[in-house]
């Protein structure tokens, strides 16, 4: 191991893990082609702890062997690594890029917290969950807007934040006993359309997968 | 649009407030600020401008809808301005600036004033006790609710959180070690981000009469914390510390009653 210079992009990650499609995504969204590293989360390689010693998760992206964590920030690091086009934060305008922070860190904030909130509690833990998903669910599709993307016209930093969560949306559906659909037609649309891209085709796990790792989660937690 | 008016929507005990005011006062940009008075009694301006979180600090620039989050803000400030740079040049090395602030606000930040807002709010929690099934649930930003219950619980319970945010703490140290300031020879966001350390801290301390930095165990954060507090730029928008204790002491026993509800019940 030592001595040997590693070269390129690797990417340490889980497979279900939404904060690792993010970078997934992104580094297809850039064509940047990288090593992709599946990690055990029960028994974490020498690799992982080493890469991210202070937190010890993925995603961890190595470039050239230094190490980038926090997924958020490992696609900021993509973005001004490589400004080749396409740039996800929007090149020379603040004022966007600022606005395109501030969702993408509410999405941070707010929607992994609640969802797990939604499968792991019930009675008034579970229903203040869910009032609160579908909260959020409608103040993200307010920030949509028109838009065909968060951003406008193009598929951006705010769209990789939040897309690898659609693949939850079926789980947030089945235990919220909710309807993405319903309560938030435009963002579901924007769901659909994003799922037509090859980046997030091919990063992201059906929701059916993605709702049998969580019953899976519960199982092992043992909660009913 | 550099030329428009620039203004602060804040609040004096906040140190999220400082952040936004450091990173202008910084890039040598003139702003006024709008002091909110009662952070549980929100302005209409308040409320109006950050619908989404209701939270100081917000930037008015011109025109413009406001930008709130105080790592955004700075982020903003630094790309809207001219002045000396507040992230580094090279990529990587913002990305670790970038990682290390979110570090702090996830593991250790001090703000008795945003926790005493959300729970006057009940918006607040540690700890979900939710009794059907006992699980708990521990949010993402747990851990930086550590901090506070380090300072204001006792005994047992105040060891753990102690033993907790000691250790947080020397690997935020080890960012400053051999530097005058995180950012380098110059002060930067990520000293900006660290700012409650600097200032904040020491009056929490004195307050609740604990001592969980010093200079013998922390030699690198303290010499930095009288380096950033010194510093010209960043004096003018540091709230006076006196008052600042005041205030505080003031609230001492709210803030203590309030720890005591947040901490976790004992293990069965």
């Amino acid at each position: 191991m030592a001595g040997e210079k590693k070269q390129g992009l690797q990417l340490l990650g889980f497979w279900v893990s939404p904060f690792g499609q993010r970078c997934r995504i992104a580094l297809d969204e850039k064509g940047l082609s990288y090593e992709y590293l599946e990690q055990d989360l029960a028994n974490k390689s020498e690799l992982l702890l080493r890469a991210n010693p202070v937190h010890k998760k993925i995603p961890v992206l190595l470039h050239d062997g230094r190490p980038v964590c926090e997924s958020l920030i490992i696609v900021q690091y993509l973005d001004e690594a490589f400004p080749a086009m396409p740039a996800l934060l929007p090149a020379g305008d603040p004022y966007a890029r600022a606005q395109a922070r501030f969702w993408a860190d509410y999405v941070d904030k707010k929607l992994y917290d609640c969802g797990t909130r939604l499968w792991k509690l019930k009675g008034d833990g579970h229903a203040q969950a869910r009032t609160e998903m579908v909260e959020i669910l409608r103040t993200l599709e307010g920030a949509l807007g028109e838009g065909r993307f968060f951003g406008g016209e193009a598929f951006g930093f705010v769209d990789v934040a939040l897309v690898p969560f659609t693949s939850w949306f079926l789980a947030y559906e089945w235990f919220g006993d909710l309807s993405v659909e319903k309560e938030c037609p435009r963002l579901a649309a924007w769901a659909k359309r994003c799922a037509e891209r090859p980046s997030v085709a091919k990063n992201l796990y059906p929701p059916e997968k993605v709702y049998e790792s969580i019953c899976g989660m519960k199982k092992r937690l043992g909660i009913e | 649009m550099s030329g428009s008016a620039v203004k602060v929507i804040g609040f004096f005990d906040s140190p999220f407030s400082h952040r936004a005011e450091a990173a202008l006062c910084l890039k040598g940009v003139p702003y006024e600020l709008i002091q909110e008075k009662d952070l549980r009694n929100k302005s209409e301006l308040l409320l109006q401008h950050n619908p989404v979180h209701k939270k100081v600090p917000v930037l008015l620039h011109g025109d413009r809808r406001a930008v709130c989050e105080s790592l955004v803000i700075v982020e903003y400030v630094d790309e809207a301005f001219q002045g000396p740079p507040l992230l580094p040049a090279d990529p990587a090395d913002r990305a670790a600036a970038r990682f290390w602030a979110r570090f702090i606000d996830d593991k250790v930040t001090v703000n008795p004033v945003r926790l005493t807002s959300q729970v006057s709010s009940g918006s607040f929690e540690v700890v979900n006790r939710d009794r059907s099934n006992g699980v708990h649930v521990p949010g993402r930003r747990q851990c930086s609710k550590a901090f506070w219950l380090a300072m204001w619980t006792e005994g047992e319970v105040q060891r753990g959180f102690v033993k907790e945010i000691k250790e947080n703490l020397k690997l935020l140290e080890g960012q400053v070690k051999g530097k005058r300031f995180f950012g380098g020879d110059a002060v930067g966001y990520l000293d900006v981000a660290a700012s409650a350390f600097a200032h904040w801290l020491p009056v929490c301390e004195e307050v609740a009469g604990v001592s969980l930095v010093t200079a013998e165990e922390y030699p690198d954060l303290c010499r930095w914390a009288k380096e950033y507090t010194s510093h010209d730029a960043v004096k003018r928008c540091l709230p006076d510390r006196e008052e600042l204790l005041a205030r505080f002491s003031a609230r001492k026993d709210s803030f203590v009653a309030m720890a005591r509800s947040m901490a976790p019940a004992p293990e069965k």
